[in-house]
């Protein structure tokens, strides 16, 4: 096992390594427009002392190495116009909590919801109506069919425009970080694509777990229903979920683009689109650069977490299999 | 060994059982009625579809959601089995009193679990034993279905077994429950046929320390040769003819019996094509009329396509559903090659 980690750990270096060159090389054919709050205000002679000072005039092999150097001490360079001359590890600070906080609570709802949700629903194909089962999949239908835009307009006007949900629950319709019934809405609309994802696949897994041999020998020796579908069912329908779960957590910090400005979320969604639009060369190669560690480090964490609930799964040496 | 009303232990009587499936309804067990004894191996023999794993389910509570027991009894210690109705009702048989030992080792264990927690949850279930003890007794089945090292074995997980290793995990899970009838389900059909032998003197070394009934399902008649003190022969839902195994295997009387021995290859006769039963069992979403057999059979009579035949007892251990045992019938013989084969030495064959 510890030598299967030290494998994937070593991988994932090299795949950083590698997306970290590729993304500066990008980054130095942006037009340098980008380094500038003024561009078109500034002389040539301005121009080309702005970019010195910038280090950016340097042979390329020197900048690379600088690049790596900064990353190592934690430093991502400075907004050049979004918010100029501030540290961008600083302005992502302020922001990664809020969307941490949001996300951490709608993911720890959604596996509330929807684990429970998948599972009542698997139980249910084997009743005589499968009542449970089909609208759970209503549910799971709808919400997977609609363009999320729309259910997220839909839980924002139902609970901030109607009467309940403004005058008996007193909801807000924007968000407020000191108002914690602000939170609400954007949480439901947060998990609740979730919820159906969670259900949907932890269902299926559930019954096709539940069709499988070793249920019926599980049966034969007489295990009760119940404790077939924790410790059998459940348990070995969950571990193809597990996978997702490390990323699903740290894709949190990242925050929700549509939610986050539908509600006013002052969090990461909108920032990436933000600096590209705006041309802050440095915050969005900061920025791709976090969403590239993320979905690395989301992968190694769900392999490493899969190799320790799936015994199957083992790169040391097989022995005594006969 | 004498049979005698006494030491039946499960009797199952004119037992129909039926399938829906898309509306329609399929007759998968006609009217089955069986004996089995304390003691015995008896052998359920019959083609893929003729019922033989329907039959013992319905022992078990183990049917299918869209299979019910239409009519008829399953008497077990004076127990009507198929007034059972919720799971709970069945928990008291199950494990306890009828163990199963199913066809296809690789699939049979959770592959997450321990095979030591797969059969500790059998001896907590049924033995009352919990922790340590629980533990022990592990150690000892493991031991006793001759599992080496059972400790390091214990900790291991079912894709660190062969398949003859976890068949042996499920035999021992299977005794771990003390039952009193061990149902073997193809239990060598997915085996290398070196292990074969090896399981099947295990099952009935089993048999012989725990006093347990045997009752397996095969289609293989080299099997039953081995290990069966009874046969019964199943087809298209119904048993055709039962007998002990020398009955059934030197003096047939079914029609399907001889097609089915028949087809043995160790009967061919070289440079000649194998025999096979020419024509499909019946669809069984239609209603069968006289013997199911009929149809494929180039001797049938009349009858056969008319009116079902009753059993006619050859000996008092032996019968058969056929009318050409009926004193009416016009004499009939069996093939050549079955007539002789207990001439040409063909000593239980397999």
């Amino acid at each position: 096992m510890a030598k299967y980690i030290t494998k994937r750990v070593l991988r994932s270096l090299i795949t950083m390594l590698i997306i970290i060159t590729i993304l500066f090389a990008l980054l130095r054919l942006m037009p340098i427009e980008g380094y500038f709050e003024n561009f078109d205000k500034m002389s040539a002679t301005q121009i080309q002392v702005k970019l010195n000072t910038l280090g950016l005039t340097d042979p390329l092999p020197k900048q690379l190495l600088r690049f790596y150097r900064q990353l190592l001490q934690g430093d991502l360079g400075e907004s050049n116009v979004y918010r100029k001359g501030v540290a961008i590890t600083t302005i992502i600070a302020e922001k990664i909590p809020i969307s941490l906080q949001l996300g951490l609570i709608s993911l720890a709802i959604a596996l509330a919801l929807g684990l429970p949700l998948g599972i009542l629903m698997a139980r249910s194909t084997r009743t005589r109506f499968k009542i449970g089962d089909k609208l759970g999949t209503v549910f799971i239908v709808l919400i997977q069919a609609m363009p999320s835009a729309v259910y997220h307009i839909l839980i924002q006007f139902a609970g901030s425009q109607t009467y309940i949900g403004k005058e008996i629950l007193g909801l807000p319709m924007l968000f407020d970080a000191a108002n914690p019934r602000s939170y609400i809405l954007p949480v439901i609309s947060l998990s609740i694509g979730n919820i159906a994802y969670y259900a949907m696949w932890l269902r299926r897994y559930m019954v096709d777990e539940a069709n499988k041999d070793y249920i019926r020998l599980a049966r034969a020796k007489g295990v009760p229903n119940g404790a077939i579908s924790r410790r059998h069912v459940f348990r070995n329908a969950f571990v193809p979920l597990v996978q997702y779960i490390p990323n699903s957590i740290l894709f949190t910090l990242m925050g929700s683009l549509y939610v986050e400005s539908l509600y006013s979320v002052p969090g990461m969604g909108g920032l990436l689109v933000t600096a590209i639009k705006r041309q802050d060369n440095t915050l969005v190669q900061a920025l791709v650069l976090i969403y590239a560690v993320i979905s690395i480090l989301g992968l190694l964490f769900g392999d490493i977490l899969m190799g320790i609930v799936d015994p199957r799964i083992s790169f040391t040496k097989k022995e005594g299999s006969r | 060994m004498n049979y005698t009303e006494q030491d039946v232990i499960l009797s199952v009587q004119d037992l129909n059982v039926k399938f829906t499936l898309r509306g329609q309804v399929l007759h998968a067990i006609r009217g089955v009625s069986l004996d089995v004894h304390q003691g015995e191996s008896l052998a359920i023999v019959g083609e893929s579809g003729s019922g033989k794993s329907v039959f013992v389910k319905c022992t078990m509570g183990l049917l299918d959601a869209n299979g019910f027991i239409s009519s008829g009894s399953i008497l077990y210690n004076g127990m009507d089995l198929t007034q059972n109705r919720t799971d709970k009702d069945w928990l008291n048989i199950r494990g306890r009193e009828i163990a199963m030992v199913f066809q296809d080792p690789m699939t049979s264990l959770n592959p997450l679990k321990t095979i030591g927690k797969q059969i500790q949850e059998a001896v907590e279930l049924h033995q009352g034993l919990k922790g340590a003890a629980a533990y022990q007794m592990v150690l000892e089945v493991l031991a006793d279905v001759g599992i080496d090292e059972p400790e390091r074995r214990y900790k291991q997980y079912p894709h660190e077994f062969s398949g003859g290793m976890r068949q042996r995990v499920v035999i021992a899970i299977a005794v771990a429950c003390r039952p009193k009838i061990l149902i073997c389900d193809e239990p060598t059909t997915a085996l290398d046929v070196t292990i074969q032998a090896q399981i099947l003197e295990l099952i009935r070394a089993m048999q012989k320390k725990y006093n347990l009934t045997t009752i397996y399902i095969t289609h293989d008649l080299g099997v039953v040769a081995k290990v069966a003190d009874r046969i019964a022969v199943m087809y298209a839902g119904d048993i055709v003819e039962i007998g002990k195994c020398d009955e059934v295997f030197y003096d047939p009387k079914h029609p399907y019996t001889w097609a089915l021995l028949s087809s043995l290859p160790q009967l061919g006769v070289k440079n000649e094509p194998l025999y096979s039963i020419q024509g499909t069992p019946p669809n069984l979403f239609y209603e069968v009329r006289g013997d199911a057999f009929a149809p494929r059979n180039p001797k049938a009579l009349k009858i056969d396509f008319v009116e079902r035949p009753p059993f006619f007892a050859v000996t008092p251990t032996h019968k058969a559903r056929t009318w050409l045992l009926d004193p009416r019938a016009p004499k009939v013989e069996p093939p050549e090659h079955i007539r002789t084969l207990r001439e040409k030495g063909v000593n239980r064959v397999g």
